[in-house]
């Protein structure tokens, strides 16, 4: 089996007294993505950081393509390409001027360059506005740019912080296609994200909370592992008032707002009856109750409530 | 070092698209020159003096008006009573009073020594002794005039009084005119201002917008990366000195006696030890902010304390003891040295190899610290 592209080992990283990132350990297969769950200030970026050398760990370790970042950052270094959360090219700069810059900081030739400037706006879709300075640039852009950066000197692993937050959904889209479109040539690629749908599409997720790992599978196994009781979507007149009713029927264990419907954790299908009855009961139309099956949002709400009460 | 070619180029692209820093590092020298050099000038001219002539007489007469007629005073009103002094002081109209007493012109043909009161301002004690040196001079020229016409008139040769004198003669400025003084100094000062400064700023500005953070990741060394951080601003403060003496050659005609060579040599190890400060003070900073704050921290001392202002020797010895570790004392010495003594490098190994050494200190704790923070 091909080692993996990239592991922590029980990872520690403290602050003084606090810490950050708590005896976490994970892999990361090569040619697969890895999404990196958690609240902020979960200890994500901390991981990330450590992993790129950027940080050195307190204890542990961090290997990446089969290098321990700390004995070796230099090595490490010129094998990655990292998104940090802030968006880090420079504004007074245009497009094209920031990806010679970085070109010629990863050592790329300047013939081969140009060439490889071109491909990667066409790759990141930048082609209309190579000579616009980034300032002038809406976000969505800006961050395909970072990622353009990243990507220019061919790196097997790819670390991408929050590559789009604050981006809008079509963006969005074409970002993650062009992940999927690494991957299938080879790369790895561990991302951070907020969006349920995103991590939908990660091959493996780990979930992490105040430095440690609560989870970590494919978002199907974390379904399965960490939401064994059926959920029912109950579509009612007036959600806001029912959802305290459906929360003190006897057989559920949890209910929440998803959109304009309720979905409520239940130990047994057969408590829809009970629902519908105590729902009607106190005025509420029920217009339809139906199991669901759970998504990565409740397994995320449950394992951060989960933890919470521990 | 491709990699610092890289950097450089980036560094000046930037440079070049800020509308404010170009003018601020190249016209804002010029213009530091030139206001160091006509406001900090220690020449006094038409200081305003205020007279009481008690004694009304021919000879009291005569002397005011030679007091009053040189460029240095101006006559600006008389009183008659010896208390309205303190009003003309008091209130700033005079910097200078003179008082001839009454029987001053009974007191002088008689032989005796005539007496007068002279009042100084003191608030200022700079212009206060450059004034009572002048007037004294006055005095004292009138006084022999005196002696010699009344020998003369009397037949007797004066040698009968014999006196020592002191003819002193000032040299490299015999005038004493200020901006010979000044325009080195000054250039000394805003090329190590700017260096600092600008190096400084240009360091924390990448790790306040996350671009070191980006550097770092890449494979780029660190001191690939302080290579290509400094060599712009060396640059620049070149560029800056070259603006500084083209326009004291313009405006202030202060000579380079010495060699234009040896003065822009020693005008780049300065500005090595300033960069250096300048990379000291971004791994103490967090913000642009800070930066500016902990520069002018460091930079203040090297104004008040370097001999720009003022003279070393008449400082306390524990600060006399501090000023050895300011590069810019043993750089101000050799381009004063240069512009009016026209001294060589053999006459400045007193000044070089302190400088070196600091510098090369410097340099050492800046670049550890530099090294650490990216860690």
């Amino acid at each position: 089996m091909m080692p993996p592209a990239i592991a922590c080992v029980d990872l520690v990283r403290r602050f003084g007294t606090f810490t950050a990132v708590d005896r976490i350990t994970l892999q990361a297969h090569v040619g697969s993505v890895f999404g990196f769950l958690g609240p902020n200030g979960s200890g994500k970026s901390t991981t990330i950081r450590m992993l790129c050398g950027l940080l050195a760990p307190t204890s542990g370790q961090a290997i990446v393509d089969g290098i321990d970042v700390a004995r070796d950052p230099e090595s490490v270094k010129r094998r990655i390409g990292y998104m940090s959360q802030k968006f880090s090219l420079y504004e007074d700069l245009t497009v094209r001027e920031n990806l010679e810059f970085y070109g010629g900081i990863y050592g790329i030739g300047r013939r081969g360059r140009r060439a490889r400037i071109d491909e990667t706006l066409e790759r990141t879709d930048l082609t209309d506005n190579p000579d616009t300075l980034v300032r002038e640039l809406s976000v969505g852009v800006r961050q395909r740019l970072a990622l353009g950066g990243a990507l220019l000197h061919r790196p097997r692993i790819l670390f991408l912080d929050e590559p789009t937050s604050g981006v809008d959904p079509i963006s969005r889209r074409r970002f993650w296609s062009l992940i999927h479109e690494l991957t299938a040539e080879g790369a790895t690629i561990l991302v951070t994200t907020h969006y349920m749908d995103e991590a939908e599409q990660c091959d493996r997720i780990a979930l992490i909370r105040s430095g440690k790992l609560v989870a970590d599978g494919s978002p199907a196994d974390l379904k399965r592992e960490l939401m064994p009781w059926p959920i029912l979507s109950i579509d009612c007149a007036n959600p806001f008032e029912a959802l305290d009713i459906i929360a003190r029927t006897p057989g559920v264990r949890d209910a929440a707002l998803y959109g304009v419907h309720i979905h409520a954790v239940v130990e047994d299908t057969a408590v829809a009856d009970a629902l519908r009855t105590a729902l009607e009961a106190s005025g509420h139309a029920v217009y339809r109750i139906e199991g669901v099956a759970a998504t990565l949002e409740d397994v995320f709400v449950a394992a951060a409530e989960g933890d919470a009460d521990a | 070092m491709q990699r610092v070619i890289e950097l450089v180029r980036k560094e000046f692209r930037q440079l070049r698209r800020d509308r404010q820093m170009m003018p601020m590092m190249l016209v804002a020298p010029v213009i530091q020159l030139i206001v160091f050099a006509f406001a900090i000038s220690t020449d006094i001219r038409n200081l305003p003096v205020a007279v009481c002539d008690m004694d009304r007489t021919a000879s009291s007469r005569d002397l005011i008006r030679e007091l009053t007629s040189s460029e240095y005073f101006r006559l600006i009103g008389r009183f008659d009573r010896h208390g309205d002094a303190d009003r003309w002081l008091d209130e700033g109209r005079a910097s200078v009073i003179i008082i001839v007493p009454r029987g001053f012109e009974r007191d002088l043909k008689s032989g005796d020594t005539a007496d007068l009161q002279v009042l100084l301002d003191g608030s200022d004690p700079n212009t206060a002794t450059v004034a009572m040196s002048y007037l004294s001079r006055l005095i004292q020229s009138r006084s022999v005039r005196i002696l010699s016409d009344r020998s003369i008139r009397s037949g007797r040769v004066a040698a009968s009084s014999p006196s020592i004198t002191a003819e002193t003669r000032t040299w490299y400025n015999p005038t004493l005119a200020s901006a010979l003084f000044m325009v080195p100094g000054a250039m000394c000062v805003i090329i190590g201002m700017s260096a600092t400064i600008a190096t400084a700023l240009a360091i924390v500005r990448e790790r306040e917008i996350g671009t070191m953070e980006q550097l770092i990741v890449t494979p780029l060394q660190s001191w690939e990366l302080m290579l290509g951080k400094t060599l712009p601003y060396l640059a620049v403060g070149m560029v800056n000195m070259a603006a500084i003496l083209i326009a004291n050659a313009l405006i202030f005609h202060v000579p380079v006696r010495g060699s234009l060579t040896l003065l822009l040599a020693l005008g780049g190890v300065f500005l090595i030890a300033s960069l250096y400060l300048g990379l000291l003070i971004s791994t103490l900073s967090r913000t642009q902010q800070q930066a500016m704050l902990t520069a002018f921290f460091f930079l203040m001392p090297n104004f008040l304390l370097s001999g720009f202002m003022f003279p070393i020797a008449n400082m306390p010895q524990v600060l006399q003891w501090a000023t050895t570790l300011l590069p810019l004392r043993y750089f101000l010495v050799m381009v004063r040295g240069i512009f009016l003594k026209g001294s060589g490098f053999s006459e400045m190994t007193d000044q070089f190899w302190p400088l070196t050494i600091i510098t090369v200190a410097i340099g050492v704790v800046a670049v550890s610290r530099f090294q650490k923070r990216l860690d």
